[in-house]
């Protein structure tokens, strides 16, 4: 117990477990803009891939940092895209379709990146974003190591948690979504376009979640592997219920995930030799059941989520 | 302006057409890679046919990649139509592959006819649990199974990992994590001289048309269609809902059990982590060109391993990278769930008079 | 009337595939007055009203609206968004709110900028206000609308439509959800707000309310404009000829000596997680041979009452009994084995599976017969002769055995559901709303069944919102009220209509 509450009290673990939380941020926000429209987002695995690879990709092509980030949210609004079209005008099964694009865009962006590297032993590496190291306030204590060396792309992610809150919750488009994901009709009485708001979100959504993977290329590592998202998107999945779709609740979901991990990775070299290392490995993984479960129960469900909607049918 | 009408019946042209359709439409897709990768789009045709077509061991070799897409399309085809999302096909292989090798490699001794369906029975079983538990999640507590099969995915492939380091570890492996091989008598047989095609297709093939005989004709396929086409009526009309999501779950989660029992008792004899090339998530596909039909599950089989053998073969041959048989396995998927739509609904040129 | 007309339809005609749902349809509408479109279940109204709203397109014809000074302006068709900048607004049947979201923002949505970085909310509850003051409708305007009563929902409609400023206003059936007194505030509320120079348009089939507060009533029958007729030369029989082509019937009950209790439910009480899903201290009893009317607004706990009695739920406390036998496991397959026919709500939802053939939605209920399954086989042969015979006794009619339950018009999907709820030959039928959404025939063909059944002595349980057909049909009455039931001594719509505003009678 000790140990756990001195890995607690070291600056480095919590810088850690935001770094950690950083691209569960981006994910999750994606996916709440997505289900508070009423559709749920499958596709958030690749969007992932599809992020992390042409966000690299740009930047080793020769792109700046920060125009790399606007390919990688490009493609992510490109799947997204596609899961709107089939989604919203199609109306079609919502879970087919995700997996559908995360299959698709994961193939695309591997066969991409096949094809533009053949011949490669080791990854290629890029220069990443570095920390802001930000005069003076990094050189307070605890705080000025935590939140004072992070990367842009973090500091982003915390921007994008409040500009999200603001337009949900103090925006005339705000209110749009939210009424378009719970009784598609009442927006429609109105003379707004149901279709127009749903694709517009989740091909937003989808550009914040192909973020989160753009910042495992450019932030987190330096280069591209493949299965290098490894679930991160099927846990926002999980987190955003259990964030009750608020993007306040979803950067303290995000976060104590990011804790939790960064704790497991510290234990795994406390006791390592006790416990197999595979314990911590899975414990992810079985912490987002965990909460999946946990939250389920009182869950309150975006009304209209699954439930496609067509036009001139009521 | 265009509207969307349903059509009134669902005609036989398009339940058969759409799927042949798809799969057409997305092989053709594919020149669009192959010509932006420099591959000389026909010659590459041309060898992927070859490699499924070319020769007879080529074709058996397909055969082979098909079987245990024939059990996870299985899975994937019953539980979804439960209406229960089954994304863990993957991990219930596996799971079925650990139960296999657990008791196959010298922990019971007996001849065949008893140590082969034990191991296919454990292998079914610990695939059938690795279902059941999402789905008692989900009518207990209410968890969405889609997230929760997909993230035990990665927990039982770890799971797998620390079994092939320790308790499964093959002592004479040279230090590779990987299991002991299974006694002879424990594999399936094989059905052709010198070829890696194995029983296990049988196998799949029976499953499939009891499949089919029991969805169709038994009150237990029935209840399943009922509970999946609207729980709500099923549930007032007296059917027990989670009964029959639990048995679907089950059979589902032992189907894909049963992809690992093939893949290690069939054709590998020992388990490595990479015994599945994603099967559990092709299989999906698999399930959905299928139209969640069990026969077609076998037809649609047949046509995904073409397409990874093929494609295998033909980016040996064009240095074309073999990603592109996953290009084309998720393009069909898509180009189906698009043809799929316009067989539920056509489109209606709205008339609009020149009064604006 | 002597004042300018405001709106025009000229020649309005629509198909939807086979059925001609409008057939080039005329109409005129003038300043401050009320105009009831009349007419049965499919007749067209809400058809004809979806076309003006810009829903739906027309095949033909055209909508002209005038302004104040008189002069015609075409209205750009299928566009919603054009018939509201032209003032028309619409309260659809189904309400079209968002429930997670406050009634404000409900009836700012869409008058708004998107990206306006501060909303004027402030200004829009004024502007509000000053509507609720003037036309006498109120409703909270900063609590979610999940959380209002049905009535505050319809007012928060109203004032929807009213906050965009609309010179013409379109209810669809207003009261359908309203008792008898709350429909008198909200036409008195109507005629202040035609006094202010609104035109009304209001859709119901309900011949009471359309003499009462119309000006002028024009009917619809199987999608043309049958007659129109000012309201003061107009009298129920009249307008009920012109809507049905023939005169009600009028159902012939004859007198039963009542038998032994069927159904007896003791102090029953349900705590949901909402008041319109609990219900407290429920008494009643059904004998054999005896219809008990149970009358109420819906939202009251019909729907809960009728769900514990199916087993769909389990009760929170108390008991029922069916036949004298206790009900111990609240499950629906237990229920249908004490016999009980159960008539739900939803019938689309609970009542079928519309994917499935209409032979299978005939036996969904009886899949551990002998009749159509040996060892867990089903029998396809007996399935369809079993449902042919079916379907030609209780007149079900459609594409065949084998086609889609979801293909069968509404009326053949209760003759389904009746065949299958009769051939189990029933101790006690719950009927949930057993004729809401049907046309006449198919209504008389449902209450006449129910009838029956009580001739060949079940006990039925009817729960409806249609008071008429409650007096015509029930033996006893009670009425249902915020989750609790009480005996109606008289029968008289009166009492009846106090009795389900909560109002002692």
């Amino acid at each position: 117990m000790i140990e756990i509450f001195q890995i607690l009290l070291t600056e480095s673990f919590w810088a850690a477990s935001l770094r950690i939380a950083t691209p569960l941020i981006f994910g999750v926000l994606g996916a709440l803009i997505c289900e508070k429209s009423g559709v749920l987002n499958l596709g958030i695995e690749g969007i992932f891939v599809a992020g992390a690879m042409a966000g690299w990709m740009a930047v080793w092509l020769g792109a700046g940092l920060w125009g790399g980030v606007v390919v990688a949210a490009l493609a992510g609004g490109f799947f997204g895209l596609i899961h709107a079209i089939l989604t919203v005008p199609l109306g079609l099964s919502q879970h087919v379709s995700g997996l559908g694009v995360t299959l698709f865009a994961t193939s695309v962006s591997y066969f991409s990146y096949r094809t533009a590297l053949p011949n490669v032993s080791s990854p290629p590496r890029i220069e990443p974003f570095r920390p802001l190291e930000i005069p003076i306030l990094s050189e307070l204590p605890f705080i000025g190591t935590i939140l004072f060396q992070q990367t842009a792309l973090t500091w982003l992610a915390l921007f994008m948690v409040g500009l999200v809150w603001y337009v949900m919750n103090r925006t005339g488009l705000g209110v749009a979504i939210k009424a378009v994901g719970d009784n598609p009709n009442s927006v429609d009485a109105q003379g707004l376009s149901v279709y127009g708001i749903r694709i517009g979100a989740i091909v937003v959504g989808s550009a914040l979640m192909a973020l989160g993977g753009a910042f495992l290329t450019m932030s987190a590592f330096d280069a591209f592997f493949f299965g290098m998202v490894n679930g991160r998107g099927w846990i926002c999945i999980a987190l955003v219920i259990f964030a009750s779709w608020k993007p306040g609740k979803a950067l303290l979901g995000a976060l104590l995930f990011g804790a939790f991990d960064a704790l497991q990775v510290r234990m795994q070299t406390e006791v390592g030799a006790k416990v197999p290392s595979q314990v911590f490995l899975a414990a992810p993984y079985v912490l987002s059941i965990v909460a999946l479960v946990i939250a389920a129960r009182r869950a309150e469900y975006p009304r209209a989520l699954l439930t496609p909607w067509f036009k001139g049918q009521r | 302006m265009i509207r969307v009408e349903p059509r009134n019946a669902n005609s036989a042209i398009f339940s058969y057409g759409v799927p042949i359709l798809s799969a057409f439409v997305a092989l053709i897709l594919a020149s669009i890679p192959l010509w932006l990768a420099g591959a000389p789009v026909l010659i590459s045709y041309v060898e992927m046919a070859k490699g499924v077509f070319g020769s007879k061991f080529a074709f058996s070799e397909m055969l082979t990649r098909a079987t245990p897409l024939m059990f996870t399309g299985l899975a994937a085809a019953l539980a979804f139509r439960a209406k229960l999302w089954n994304i863990g096909a993957e991990g219930q292989l596996y799971l079925g592959a650990i139960a296999a090798v657990a008791i196959g490699t010298g922990y019971i001794e007996a001849p065949a006819f008893i140590l082969l369906p034990l191991i296919i029975a454990f292998g079914c079983a610990a695939g059938s649990v690795g279902m059941v538990v999402p789905a008692i999640l989900k009518t207990r507590y209410g968890a969405d199974e889609v997230v929760t099969t997909l993230l035990l995915n990665f927990i039982i492939i770890i799971f797998l990992q620390y079994m092939l380091e320790g308790p499964l570890k093959d002592p004479m492996g040279l230090g590779w994590p990987q299991s002991s091989p299974i006694l002879d008598q424990g594999m399936l047989p094989p059905l052709m001289e010198r070829m890696r095609v194995h029983s296990g297709l049988i196998i799949a093939i029976v499953c499939a048309l009891i499949a089919q005989f029991m969805l169709a004709r038994s009150v237990w396929g029935f209840k399943l269609r009922a509970v999946g086409e609207n729980v709500f009526a099923a549930r007032h009309a007296g059917i027990k809902v989670n009964r029959t999501i639990l048995g679907a779950a089950a059979i589902s989660g032992a189907l894909a059990g049963m992809a690992g029992v093939s893949e290690v008792a069939g054709l590998k004899g020992y388990l490595t982590s990479d015994l599945s090339p994603g099967f559990g998530y092709a299989g999906i596909i698999v399930a959905m060109l299928a139209g969640l039909s069990p026969i077609g599950v076998v037809i649609s089989a047949l046509f995904i391993a073409s397409v990874f053998v093929g494609a295998d073969s033909m980016s040996r041959a064009m240095s074309v990278s073999s990603y592109l048989a996953d290009l084309v396995v998720s393009t069909s998927l898509l180009c189906v769930l698009i043809g799929g739509f316009f067989s539920r609904f056509k489109l209606v040129r709205a008339k609009l008079e020149g009064k604006n | 009337m002597t004042s300018s007309p405001v709106l025009t339809l000229n020649g309005l005609s629509k198909t939807f595939g086979s059925v001609q749902a409008a057939q080039s349809i005329n109409l005129e509408l003038f300043k401050g007055e009320v105009l009831a479109l009349l007419g049965e279940n499919g007749a067209g109204k809400t058809t004809l009203m979806n076309m003006l709203f810009g829903h739906y397109m027309p095949d033909s014809g055209s909508i002209d609206i005038f302004d104040s000074s008189g002069t015609a302006n075409q209205l750009q068709l299928g566009n919603p968004q054009a018939a509201i900048a032209a003032g028309i607004g619409m309260v659809h049947q189904h309400f079209t709110l968002a429930e997670n979201l406050d009634a404000l923002d409900n009836i700012m949505l869409g008058s708004e900028k998107f990206l306006e970085l501060r909303r004027n909310k402030s200004r829009a509850m004024q502007k509000v206000q000053k509507i609720m003051n003037d036309s006498g409708l109120v409703a909270p305007m900063n609590v979610a609308v999940g959380k209002l009563t049905v009535g505050e929902r319809q007012r928060v409609e109203i004032l929807k439509a009213l906050y965009r400023d609309v010179k013409i206003l379109v209810l669809d059936e207003p009261t359908a959800v309203l008792t008898p007194q709350e429909a008198d505030k909200l036409f008195d509320n109507i005629t202040a707000m035609t006094q202010n120079g609104l035109s009304v348009i209001f859709i119901s089939h309900k011949l009471r309310e359309v003499l009462a507060f119309s000006n002028r009533i024009a009917v619809l029958r199987h999608g043309r404009k049958v007659g129109e007729i000012s309201s003061k030369e107009a009298n129920e029989r009249k307008i009920a000829r012109l809507m049905v082509g023939e005169e009600t019937k009028v159902f012939s009950r004859k007198k039963l000596e009542v038998g032994e209790p069927v159904l007896e439910v003791d102090n029953l009480t349900i705590s949901g997680s909402s008041k319109r899903e609990s219900i407290s201290d429920i008494n009643l009893s059904v004998n054999k041979h005896e219809i008990l009317g149970i009358a109420g607004i819906s939202g009251n706990g019909q729907t809960i009452l009728a769900n514990a009695i199916s087993g769909l739920v389990k009760p929170s406390s108390g008991k029922i009994k069916i036949d004298g036998e206790n009900i111990l496991s609240f499950d629906p397959s237990n229920i249908i084995q004490a016999g009980v026919g159960r008539i739900p709500e939803d019938r689309h939802k609970d009542g079928i599976v519309g994917q499935m053939s209409v032979a299978e939605n005939m036996i969904i209920e009886d899949l551990n017969s002998s009749k159509i399954q040996s060892r867990g086989l089903l029998n396809h042969e007996a399935i369809m002769r079993y449902c042919s015979d079916l379907s030609s006794k209780y007149d079900v009619r459609g594409p065949g055995p084998n086609a889609s339950a979801r293909l069968l018009s509404g009326g053949n999907i209760q003759k389904l559901i009746l065949a299958r709820v009769f051939e189990a030959f029933p101790k006690l039928i719950l009927a949930n709303q057993p004729t809401r959404g049907l046309d006449m025939g198919a209504a008389a063909d449902v209450a006449n069944r129910l009838l029956e059944a009580r001739q060949r002595g079940s006990g039925v349980i009817l729960i409806s919102e249609d008071l008429d057909e409650i007096l015509s049909l029930s033996d006893r009455i009670m009425v249902i009220y915020d989750g609790k039931l009480r005996i109606a001594e008289t029968h008289d719509r009166e009492t009846l209509g106090l009795m389900m505003a909560g109002e002692a009678a």
